[in-house]
This record gives C-alpha cells, sequence and structure tokens, in this order.
C-alpha cells in the first residue's frame, strides 16, 4: 500500500429537497486499500457512492477519485473505476465468454487483449467448462465472483463493490474476498459495502455511516480498542441505534436506501 | 370488512394513486374519438356534377336549375346517355351525378313516385355523404315548392356510392370507434392489473390468503368497469356535441351495451393476464386479442357483407362486431332492445364465458 | 444426517420432498419435522432450495415427490383449509408500495375478514414501531421497516403458523437484530415460526436449524450441537498480514482447511492424531519461518459456519474450488 491517495472526499454532501442525504463527509483511501463503507440501511451509502462514481453531482464540497474531480471530470472517473453491485452486474442472457467481451469493448479494449484476459479470467475461477453457458444457468456463487473480475478486466484504479457478496454461500464468500486481497495487492483500491459484519473485519480500513455522516472511520482494531467493543459488528449496532433517520424511512424524495 | 369489498377498495387506492394513468384513460377515448372524426371529416364545396337528362322536361329543367343556382355544386356537363358517366368519374371529372328517368315530369304529375339516381364517388367516404345529403336537400326543397302533394311519395332518390358501396360517415365512424377504443383500453388494464402483482411479487401473499379466484377476479374487474363507464359517457357526450352524431333510441339502453361490452373486454384482459406471468407479455396479447379484430373484423371499417365467407364466419367471435351493430341500431335508427336481443345475448354469453375461463385458468399456486 | 427431537407435537411434517424445475432439482429429498412452538431457522446460500421449500410449504407450489403436512393439513390437498391459519411472509417484497403503511396492513386484515383495530394487540408490539410512519407509502420506507411491516401483514389475521423466506436478506447489522428481538417475542407467545436466512450467526437465535445446501438438509439439530459435532481441532490464527498468510498456509504440508474469518484465520489441521496444543505450536513455527510477523494461534470452538463449510466441504458436489480460500 503507497501513501498515494486513491479516493477524496472532503464537506462532501448531497442534498434531496429538505432531505440532507450524505452531509458533509471527509475521508482519503489509500491506493490499494480495502476500504470498508458500512452504513445501515438509509444511512447515505449508495448516494455517497453514487456521487463518487460520477452519477450523482453533489450538492456542497469537494471529492477527486483517481485524481479527477467529481464535478467536471466524470468520463475520467468512469475510465478508471470498475462497478459491481449485487442487483446488477453481469447479462443473463449472455454466455460467460460474451459478458467477459461485451464489458471489454465497452472500455475499448483491443481483441487481442480481450482474449488474453478473458484466459486468464476463466483459467482463473475454473470457469473454462462454462464459458458457452448463459450466464444465467450458472450458480450465484460463480455469477459473483465473474462479476468482479468483469469489473476489474479493464484494470482500473478504483473498484466499487455495493453488496458483493449478499446471499453468496460461506465458502464462495470467502474465495471472492481472496479475489478482493489479490486485486489489492496488485495495487487496485476497492471500496466495498456489506451486510456480513465479519467482513467488514476483513478489510484494511472501515468507516461507518450514520444519518449521512461519517460516525466512526479507521482499522477494525483501531475502532474496536476506542470504543471498547468486540467486534465492528457491535460498534455497527451501536452507532445505528443513534440514527434517527435509518430507523424510520429511506429519507425525501429519491434519497437512496 | 369483507374480503371482496377489501379488494375493491384497494384496487380503487390503486387506481387513484396512479393519477397519471386515469387521466390518460379517460382522456385518451376522448383524443382518439377526436383525431379520428376530424381526419375522416372533409369539407363539401363546389362539388363538380354531372346531370344525365335523356328526355328533358319543365320538372327536370326546374331542378337543373335548382342545382346551378347553389354555390354548392358546379355542373360539369349535361349528358344524355348514362354510359358517358363511367369516363367523367374515373378521370375525375366529376364527383357527383344526377340521373333523371325519361318522363320524370308526367309521373311526378300522375302522383307517382318518380326516381332519381344519385351516383357519388365515395373513395372519400365522408364527403360522399356529405354531398348525397346536399342533393337531397335540393330534391326536398324543389318539393316543397311543388302544389300541394296529391300522393304520399313523390321524388325518391336513389343513392349509389362507387369504389365503397356501404359508405361510412361519422354517423357510422362513431358507433364503430366507440367499440375500437373501448375494447382496447379495457383490456389492456385489467391484462396488466394482474401481471403486475404477479411480476411485483404480491401475488404471493393474496395467493397464501383463503381469497378465491373469483374474488380476485371480481376485484380486478369491477373498478375499470366503473373507469369504462365514464369513458362510453365521455365519448356519447362527445360525438353529439363535437360530430352532432344523432341518438335517436335510448340513452339508456346504450349505456347499457355499453357497459356489457366493455365487461366483455376487460374479460378478454383478465384471461389474457391469468395465463401469463408478464406484463409486456400480457400487453401483447391483450393489443393483438383486442386491436387487430376490432379494427379489421368488426366492421368498423370494412364492411362485413363484402369479406370473404370464411372471414364473415371470423367476425361471429369477434365481441366488437356485436356491439357495433348494437351502437348504430340505438344510434343511428333508434331501435330497441327487442330488435338487438341477439346482438345482446351474444355478448353475455361471452363475458360469462370469458369470465369463467379466467377462474378457470386463473392458478390457485405459483405454477 | 442428525435428527433432534421436535420440542412440542410436530406441526410441519415433511417426507421425502422433491421439487424439480426445467434443468436443476431444487429440492433433492428433504424429510424433517417441526414442533409446535418452535423457532425454527433453515439455513443456506441463495439457491440452496430454501425458497422452493417454503412455498411448497405454503400450499403455493406442488412437490414432485413427497409429501407435507402443516397444521395436520394436507399442503396439496387441504389447501383451503390450509391458507387462512398460516402467516407467511415471501422473500421478495410482497407489499404494495403505492399505498400507506396502514392500506396495507388494512388490506391484508380485510382479506381474512378482519380489521387492523380488532387484532391490535397481537401486532401492537411491532406495529406500534410503524405508527409513525402509519401515512407514508409502503414504497419510501427503509429496508428494515419494510420487512416489519411485511411482518405485520403476515400477523394480522392470527395465524397458528409463521413462515419467513429471508426476511433480512439485505437488511442492515441493526435491522436484523431488531427483527430478530421481535421473532423472539413471537415465539414466547407459543407461535412457531419457520425461517429462513443466509446469515450464518443469525442460527444461534433459533431453537433448531437444518443446514440448507443444493436441495439437501446437511444437518437438523440444536445450533450449539451442530457446531459441537465439528469434529476437528480449530485454531484462531492472528497475524500481521492476513493475505500472505493465508498464501503461505496453501504450501504448508499441515493445512486441511484455513478461512478467513472476522479478523482471524481459521485453521484445520490435515493429522487427526495431533493435539491442539502441538497445531497450534507448528501452525506458528510454520509462518514465523514463512516471514509472517505477529503470530497468535489458539483452538477455539468451533461456529455454525465453521460446521456449515466442513459439511460444504465434504459433499463432493461442492461448487467452486473446494476449501480453497
Amino acid at each position: 500500500m503507497s501513501d498515494e491517495v486513491a479516493i477524496h472526499a472532503s464537506g462532501l454532501t448531497r442534498t434531496f429537497g429538505a432531505f440532507t442525504a450524505v452531509d458533509h463527509i471527509s475521508f482519503d483511501v489509500g491506493a490499494g486499500e480495502v476500504f470498508g463503507f458500512l452504513g445501515a440501511n438509509g444511512a447515505g451509502k449508495t448516494t455517497a457512492i453514487r456521487m463518487l462514481t460520477g452519477l450523482l453531482a453533489p450538492s456542497a464540497g469537494e471529492a477527486t477519485v483517481a485524481g479527477h474531480d467529481v464535478y467536471r471530470e466524470t468520463e475520467a472517473i468512469k475510465r478508471d473505476i470498475g462497478y459491481m453491485s449485487q442487483r446488477f452486474s453481469l447479462y443473463d442472457d449472455l454466455t460467460v465468454r460474451e459478458n467477459i467481451r461485451l464489458y471489454g469493448g465497452i472500455y475499448d479494449l483491443t481483441d487481442a487483449t480481450i482474449r488474453e484476459r478473458t484466459q486468464r479470467i476463466l483459467s482463473r475461477l475454473g470457469l473454462q467448462h462454462v464459458e458457452n453457458t448463459l450466464v444465467h444457468a450458472i450458480p450465484l456463487g460463480w455469477k459473483q465472483k465473474l462479476a468482479l473480475s468483469v469489473a476489474l478486466l479493464h484494470e482500473p484504479r478504483i473498484v466499487f463493490l455495493d453488496e458483493p457478496t449478499s446471499g453468496v454461500d460461506p465458502i464462495t464468500r470467502r474465495q471472492f474476498w481472496e479475489l478482493i486481497y489479490e486485486a489489492s495487492h496488485g495495487g487496485t483500491t476497492v471500496l466495498v459495502t456489506t451486510h456480513y459484519m465479519d467482513e467488514a473485519e476483513y478489510c484494511d480500513r472501515v468507516s461507518i455511516m450514520v444519518a449521512g455522516r461519517i460516525a466512526a472511520i479507521g482499522t477494525p482494531a483501531e475502532l474496536e480498542r476506542t470504543h471498547g467493543v468486540e467486534s465492528i459488528d457491535e460498534l455497527f449496532v451501536q452507532l445505528a441505534r443513534n440514527d434517527p433517520n435509518a430507523r424510520g424511512a429511506a429519507g425525501g424524495g429519491g434519497a437512496a436506501a | 370488512m369483507s374480503a371482496l369489498w377489501g379488494l375493491l377498495r384497494k384496487e380503487m387506492l390503486h387506481i387513484l394513486r396512479d393519477r397519471r394513468t386515469l387521466v390518460v384513460l379517460i382522456l385518451m377515448p376522448i383524443v382518439e374519438v377526436l383525431l379520428f372524426g376530424f381526419s375522416i371529416r372533409t369539407d363539401v364545396t363546389d362539388v363538380r356534377l354531372a346531370i344525365v337528362d335523356p328526355a328533358p322536361d319543365a320538372a327536370t329543367l326546374a331542378l337543373r336549375n335548382r342545382f346551378a343556382a347553389g354555390a354548392l355544386f358546379h355542373t360539369v356537363a349535361v349528358l344524355s346517355r348514362h354510359d358517358d358517366l363511367e369516363p367523367m368519374f374515373q378521370t375525375d371529372a366529376i364527383q357527383l351525378a344526377v340521373e333523371f328517368p325519361p318522363n320524370f315530369a308526367r309521373t311526378l304529375a300522375r302522383g307517382g313516385a318518380a326516381q332519381v339516381h344519385v351516383i357519388t364517388d365515395a373513395t372519400e367516404p365522408n364527403s360522399g355523404t356529405a354531398r348525397q345529403n346536399y342533393v337531397a336537400a335540393v330534391i326536398d326543397a324543389y318539393q316543397q315548392s311543388l302544389p300541394a302533394p296529391t300522393g304520399s311519395v313523390r321524388i325518391v332518390p336513389s343513392v349509389r356510392a362507387r369504389f365503397n358501396p356501404t359508405l361510412a360517415s361519422s354517423n357510422l365512424f362513431v358507433p364503430g370507434l366507440l367499440a375500437f377504443v373501448l375494447n382496447i383500453i379495457a383490456a389492456l388494464m385489467t391484462a396488466l392489473s394482474l401481471t403486475r402483482e404477479k411480476e411485483t411479487g404480491t401475488m404471493e401473499a393474496l395467493l397464501v390468503s383463503p381469497l378465491r379466484p373469483w374474488q380476485i377476479i371480481v376485484g380486478k374487474v369491477a373498478p375499470y368497469l366503473a373507469i369504462g363507464f365514464i369513458g362510453v359517457l365521455a365519448v356519447l357526450v362527445e360525438a353529439s356535441v363535437v360530430f352532432h352524431v344523432p341518438i335517436r333510441g335510448s340513452v339508456t339502453l346504450l349505456l347499457a351495451e355499453g357497459t356489457l361490452f366493455i365487461l366483455v373486454a376487460l374479460s378478454i384482459g383478465i384471461l389474457v393476464s391469468a395465463r401469463t406471468s408478464s406484463q409486456r407479455v400480457a400487453m401483447m396479447g391483450a393489443m393483438l386479442g383486442t386491436m387487430l379484430p376490432t379494427q379489421m373484423l368488426s366492421g368498423f371499417i370494412f364492411p362485413i357483407e363484402s369479406m370473404p365467407r370464411v372471414l364473415q364466419w371470423i367476425t361471429l367471435i369477434v365481441p366488437a362486431r356485436w356491439f357495433v351493430t348494437i351502437a348504430r341500431g340505438i344510434m343511428l335508427k333508434g331501435v330497441g332492445i327487442g330488435y338487438l336481443a341477439t346482438e345482446t345475448l351474444v355478448l353475455a354469453v361471452m363475458a360469462l364465458v370469458l369470465l369463467v375461463a379466467s377462474t378457470r385458468s386463473f392458478s390457485v399456486r405459483l405454477e | 444426517m442428525t435428527t433432534g427431537p421436535a420440542a412440542g407435537a410436530p406441526v410441519v411434517q415433511a417426507q421425502g420432498l422433491v421439487k424439480r424445475f426445467e434443468t436443476t432439482t431444487a429440492l433433492d429429498g428433504m424429510t424433517f419435522e417441526i414442533g409446535a412452538g418452535e423457532l425454527f431457522g433453515f439455513i443456506g446460500p441463495d439457491g440452496g432450495g430454501k425458497t422452493t421449500l417454503f412455498r411448497i410449504l405454503v400450499t403455493l407450489l406442488v412437490p414432485d415427490a413427497g409429501s407435507a403436512r402443516v397444521l395436520g393439513c394436507d399442503v396439496v390437498r387441504d389447501l383451503w383449509a390450509l391458507r387462512p391459519r398460516l402467516g407467511y411472509m415471501p422473500g421478495r417484497f410482497s407489499l404494495y408500495p403505492d399505498l400507506s403503511v396502514e392500506e396495507n396492513l388494512g388490506f391484508f386484515a380485510s382479506v381474512f375478514g378482519t380489521t387492523i383495530a380488532r387484532e391490535y394487540d397481537r401486532i401492537a408490539p411491532i406495529y406500534s414501531q410503524l405508527e409513525p410512519f402509519k401515512a407514508r407509502r409502503a414504497g419510501a420506507l427503509s429496508g428494515g421497516m419494510k420487512q416489519k411491516l411485511a411482518l405485520c401483514c403476515a400477523l394480522v389475521h392470527r395465524p397458528e403458523i409463521l413462515f419467513l423466506d429471508e426476511p433480512t436478506t439485505g437488511v442492515d447489522a441493526l435491522s436484523r437484530r431488531e427483527f430478530w428481538e421481535l421473532l423472539g417475542r413471537l415465539r414466547s407467545t407459543g407461535l412457531t415460526i419457520v425461517v429462513s436466512t443466509p446469515y450464518m450467526d443469525e442460527a444461534r437465535r433459533c431453537d433448531r436449524v437444518a443446514l440448507v445446501q443444493r436441495g439437501r438438509l446437511m444437518a437438523i439439530d440444536t445450533p450449539e450441537a451442530i457446531a459441537a459435532a465439528f469434529d476437528r481441532p480449530l485454531l484462531a490464527l492472528r497475524v500481521g498480514e492476513r493475505y500472505r498468510a493465508i498464501r503461505a498456509l496453501r504450501d504448508y504440508e499441515n493445512t486441511n482447511t484455513v478461512y478467513p474469518f472476522g479478523d482471524v484465520l481459521h485453521f484445520t489441521d490435515r493429522r487427526t492424531d495431533a493435539s491442539p496444543e502441538t497445531i497450534a505450536r507448528d501452525a506458528e513455527a510454520y509462518l514465523r519461518g514463512a516471514g509472517i510477523e505477529a503470530v497468535t494461534a489458539k483452538p477455539i470452538p468451533a461456529t455454525i459456519e465453521d460446521a456449515f463449510m466442513a459439511r460444504m466441504g465434504a459433499d463432493d458436489d461442492a461448487p467452486g474450488e473446494r476449501g480453497a480460500a
């Protein structure tokens, strides 16, 4: 891990009408770091990620992602990041190989590069035998590992993972985390959200959002020590109980959960 | 609160919450009738007229003068032989011909029925009708000017349209359009409302409840029947205010028949959605099942009598065909339920069969 | 497979349930009993057959083979007798997003011929948390609140048994905890509750659990008994650099399994005759030799998740690179 900063946010804010979804958050994520971005449903995680991926303009504050400004350089940001979520990542009606090809094409990779990386992904995941199988026919765990590899296909500097392991079996979940470590080892910065609190412990550092603000940030061991708790799970519950917004509704005008 | 009442209340809430769809549902028929109506209508002025008068006499000359007098007709030619008309129609030199028989004045004087042939070019059906109406008006006015009639009927215009023998007009198209628009909208609404619950997953919760299929179906159909009724009412008001289409028969009967017809259309939608699981498929099914048959096989645009025999048989299962007959009967001829018993019975049976079929094919499980 | 005794008289009895879809076998012969008043959990990953099983038990699907009785009713034949007596919360969000909290609940009450007011005492513990938002549309609620409303809707007709299919999936850790507290309270009223979840840590909230994997039940027992059945010494390795330590242990001749687990690594040894102390000493020594710093190893009791993974690994058809991570 170098001292280079991959994500920098300072006073980043987003309001929807009278509702403040993200309220002046400031943090840095170093290059190659695995950063756990935690928070209750409705605490503002998704809104923050949308701003950092250039999908949503902030209302105030500043942020750079891979050195690009989130207000003006959204196109450059999109080239330098990968994104994967539990809800959408691969096309169910395309084969494994076709999905990889498609994403290679989207990021303008040459045919030779796509071919070479397809081979690499298939053999790394042991999916050669299903390369021509439609994605909807392969097990969820394989699908999620494949989706991560596809998100990393264009060798982005930062990858955003939104609940990537939801519903996946415990062994595959760990295999998935090994892929995350591999990427991080190769210098890719990983920002990941999860509802599995044990996964929070796998991160280099975590932040916990409560009511649009960052209520805690640090390495898991640091946080447990300073807050006098046994686990991140305990800390999360302690902090989230104080959030009036997350207790009730997902907030005003189209605010994200 | 009973289960059925709870369902009805819930459906009404869905409909009222979705203001945009509600507005579309009620406005669409009105706007469509307006668009159709005005795109079909053509104003009639300066009609090119030919007169065939093989044996001119006082009566024919008087009538010919009346045609020449107004600004409406422009007499292009006066011929002595019927056969000379054909080339003039074909070259579009004339749009209308009035043909007097020989001994016209004598027949009139004897108090007999004197025939006048009126031949129009009905390629544009609406203008064709309008022209005929004007000719009838001219003849009528002449007749009024004659000394007090001795017999009952005197001049009898016999009308023949070329190219399009049945001749649709705004009077004729409104009943057809009524069927067309209501049918599609009604079928679409119910088709979507059931499949929407299947897609969002709420059907799973409905199914494990003690609700029976018939209750769910009645709960889905009844609210849209109310909306359909408002649609019928709106289109009828529009037809009579904007297009001056008469309603010669009972308005109550017409509304009742309209409601029956909507029930048939809603049942088609329910049947489609009971058998499909996605809104997309249901929408295509409902459109295919109603739009094409209603447009092509109801007699709304193409006269059923001129269809090949096989198609004529097929029209028997198209609900709109029966409703078009009913609506034209009540609106234009002013007939009562006695004359429309067959048609009404057919629609009622159709509704019943469709609803029973829907209830049966409505799965009480997820498969 | 071990089958523990049911707490009360059985209210759910399933015998050899099989269900196939076009290309897959969702249920591959499931047999179990659930006693009256039990809080029973089906634990396992997505795609294991939990949802199919629940749909059969609540009369929404017909099994291809085998049979099931719920509250003494056959789930296929006695459809209409059973439906009014059971409560079911589907895995997918099953409320009307355009209706308010109160309208949703009122609708489900009316479907069963009752009203919110009449059932208020039963749902009060949950509904009281929702009441401040009763005019809000269900679609605008947060994940945790949606689940609570769905639970209310499934309870409003006083069912004799409650089936909850993955009620906590995608819900944050706090909301999940609160949801389980509610289930605990419902259980104390004597209601039988059957619940499924992919979160292994939720197993300990249940009286008994069944581990579900690929259409089969790998074990049925109390959570404690399932964890206790883990038959190898288990070590927690605390290390400086987790990723490097895992890589290093891959090449260690005595490694049986190594998995990241919270802030430590869970390690089992290939040698079946070695004592936990020997295993710990050897593993520590190996890692230090591989240049990994700050290594401590200590024997720990297994969790349900360890037990689940051990059984998955033992399953010949286990997916992916078995025991790899």
